[in-house]
């Protein structure tokens, strides 16, 4: 039986996975981010891919997410994480591709790329992190900011008349024929990120079967660009965010048979 | 009609096929595009004739994500190409600064039209400076190919794929609207010519017991970034010294040089048949590398001459290489027709005429 190592003369029970770099994380005090990439890089480790992965990062917070993921990396341009995941998985069909978007760059401008990858059923897993903000960029307002919220680019509450509504594009993705499982998760709490966790393994393993796109938004929290403590900004998230972003699978493989 | 790829074989074919024909020869794995007029012959030939070749052929949703498209499957490796006309390739403009920085490989084909703006489908070099200028953000360059014939439009392909993997830099064919369009007898060269080379750092899925492999474009840090620029500048240096190609035509007795590329080259080799029947020497010079630029072998040419025509289908983009490179050495002149037009042999042939009696003429109308 392999001894645990002892650290500072505690025993290790709980350590991060081998997919994930020694580098520290950049990532604001309480974000979502990091719990997301450890989730989504224990996934990996445990279905033993990490030879096999190929990540897309964007352009937004998690610009760097290739410093972080020990994986093979691409860094798209703002909004085409998609079309390089497109491009990648078309010349290495047996690969286990994923894009990481967040909300600016997946349903604002990258849009048109969204909705014709998936229309596509193009065979990668996209993870699309919504916290209603452009965190990098200083907290403007994203395409699924809700009504009434304030950013520094909607400074007394996005105004419907001005900047339209909140964009639930999964809800709009979950309507294509090439979608194959379509899920809203989180990350606020344990409950939430366990459940994350499952939906990624679905959307890896779904891969192989090469039968459409995986696509999970993760609803998360941005305590710098919303003005909160972690704490705050994630009860805020749960009685703010989550009703108008459902949790739940919007489309799931048994569904999409009838 | 059954063909062998495997030999080389005389066809008579338009420009844009001959192109794509020659793309599968040349090991293309993957191809992405959008329609646009005058080059859409590229993408249907491919779709057309993709099942009898191992290549990847995706029409994409714009000029946008084909490009990145081509981003992700040149980081993982392939061999990738795409093309477009001139508003589609200014819409590409921002991934091809992004795969200059990422050192990826991949050829782009603009089969030009004449512009600004949506403009025309007629043929033009309006996009010259955009070609060798870098035309997206940044410092940076493509190497770029000017074919004249269609034979030159399948030979490029092999070049420009070559050269991309050797630099790690996209090629560029800069063609025109005519030379997309028109057909003419060539010789295709044979599949299996070009070997694939070695990419170890493509992300085809990080190795066990090595480093993970990272496409990335962004250097946050600025000391790192002007490393990556010297880098890229070096680089750009090595390919200006050995990588300039051109022809030349009767430059040996000439007293007028023209300066062309393309297709405007062809129509020059009349002119100077016209104006030596009328005594007059005149030679050509026909950058065949846009990027790199001929600016040696022009300097060289320059104290001997009496004059240099620049003939180009633009307002005088090219031009302005040609006088950096002859620094008032000799006088440069400029012949051009803009937006969709082409100059016929006896405008030019004018042109010289006044230029050898030392009288005014319309620059271009």
């Amino acid at each position: 039986m392999e001894i645990p190592p002892l650290t500072n003369g505690f025993e290790l029970v709980y350590k991060k996975p081998r997919t994930l770099t020694e580098t520290p994380m950049h990532y604001c005090p309480g974000c979502g981010h990091g719990v997301v990439h450890r989730v989504l890089m224990e996934v990996v480790d445990e279905m033993g891919i990490q030879d096999k992965t190929i990540g897309v990062a964007p352009v937004g917070c998690s610009v760097f997410a290739y410093d972080y993921m020990n994986v093979d990396m691409q860094e798209a341009a703002h909004g085409r994480a998609s079309a390089a995941a497109t491009g990648i998985k078309r010349v290495l069909p047996d690969r286990f591709v994923f894009s990481y978007q967040g909300d600016g760059d997946l349903a604002a401008i990258g849009t048109a790329e969204t909705i014709h990858v998936v229309n596509r059923g193009e065979n990668i897993l996209m993870l699309f992190i919504n916290n209603a903000v452009y965190g990098m960029t200083g907290g403007q307002m994203a395409p699924t900011t809700l009504l009434g919220m304030k950013t520094t680019t909607s400074p007394f509450g996005r105004e419907s008349g001005l900047a339209g509504h909140p964009l639930k594009i999964t809800n709009l993705l979950a309507q294509l024929p090439g979608a194959y499982y379509v899920t809203r998760q989180a990350v606020h709490t344990a409950a939430a990120v366990r459940k994350l966790k499952k939906a990624i393994q679905l959307g890896f393993q779904y891969q192989s079967l090469k039968k459409g796109t995986c696509f999970i938004e993760v609803v998360s929290n941005c305590p710098s660009g919303w003005k909160m403590t972690p704490t705050d900004s994630n009860k805020w998230l749960e009685e703010n965010m989550l009703p108008m972003y459902p949790l739940g699978d919007l489309k799931t493989p048994a569904r999409s048979m009838n | 009609m059954s063909t062998n790829d495997e030999i080389s074989e005389v066809r008579i074919m338009k420009g844009n096929e001959a192109l794509a024909e020659a793309a599968f020869r040349a090991g293309m794995q993957a191809y992405f595009g959008y329609p646009i007029t005058p080059q859409s012959e590229v993408i249907e030939y491919l779709m057309k004739e993709q099942p009898k070749h191992d290549c990847v052929v995706l029409q994409a949703e714009s000029e946008i994500a084909a490009i990145n498209m081509v981003f992700g499957a040149a980081g993982a490796g392939a061999r990738v190409m795409i093309s477009s006309s001139s508003p589609g390739i200014s819409l590409m403009m921002e991934g091809i600064s992004y795969m200059t920085s990422a050192e990826l490989p991949c050829l782009i084909v603009n089969v030009q039209r004449g512009g600004p703006g949506l403009g025309t489908i007629q043929p033009s070099q309006g996009d010259y400076f955009q070609a060798t200028k870098g035309g997206g953000h940044g410092d940076y360059r493509l190497i770029v190919l000017a074919p004249a014939s269609v034979q030159e439009m399948a030979d490029f392909v092999f070049e420009g794929f070559r050269l991309s993997e050797k630099y790690r830099n996209p090629a560029m064919i800069l063609a025109d609207g005519a030379l997309g369009q028109m057909m003419e007898k060539l010789t295709l060269p044979p599949a299996g010519s070009l070997p694939y080379v070695d990419k170890p750092w493509a992300t085809t899925g990080k190795p066990a017991g090595k480093d993970r492999r990272i496409i990335t474009s962004l250097f946050i840090q600025p000391e790192k970034m002007e490393q990556v620029n010297l880098h890229l500048q070096e680089k750009y240096r090595q390919i200006q010294a050995e990588e300039v190609r051109f022809e030349e035509y009767g430059v040996e007795d000439a007293d007028i040089v023209l300066v062309a590329f393309g297709l405007v080259a062809r129509i020059c080799q009349k002119t100077m048949q016209l104006a030596r029947k009328k005594g007059l020497r005149v030679g050509i010079l026909r950058p065949i590398t846009l990027f790199p630029f001929p600016s040696q072998r022009i300097a060289e040419l320059a104290p001997k001459l009496e004059a240099i025509v620049t003939v180009e289908m633009n307002a005088g983009q090219m031009l302005e290489d040609v006088r950096l490179a002859v620094e008032g050495r000799c006088p440069v002149h400029f012949k051009g027709r803009m937006g969709g037009m082409i100059p016929s042999p006896d405008e030019v042939l004018e042109a010289v005429e006044a230029i050898a009696e030392k009288r005014n003429f319309e620059l271009s109308r």
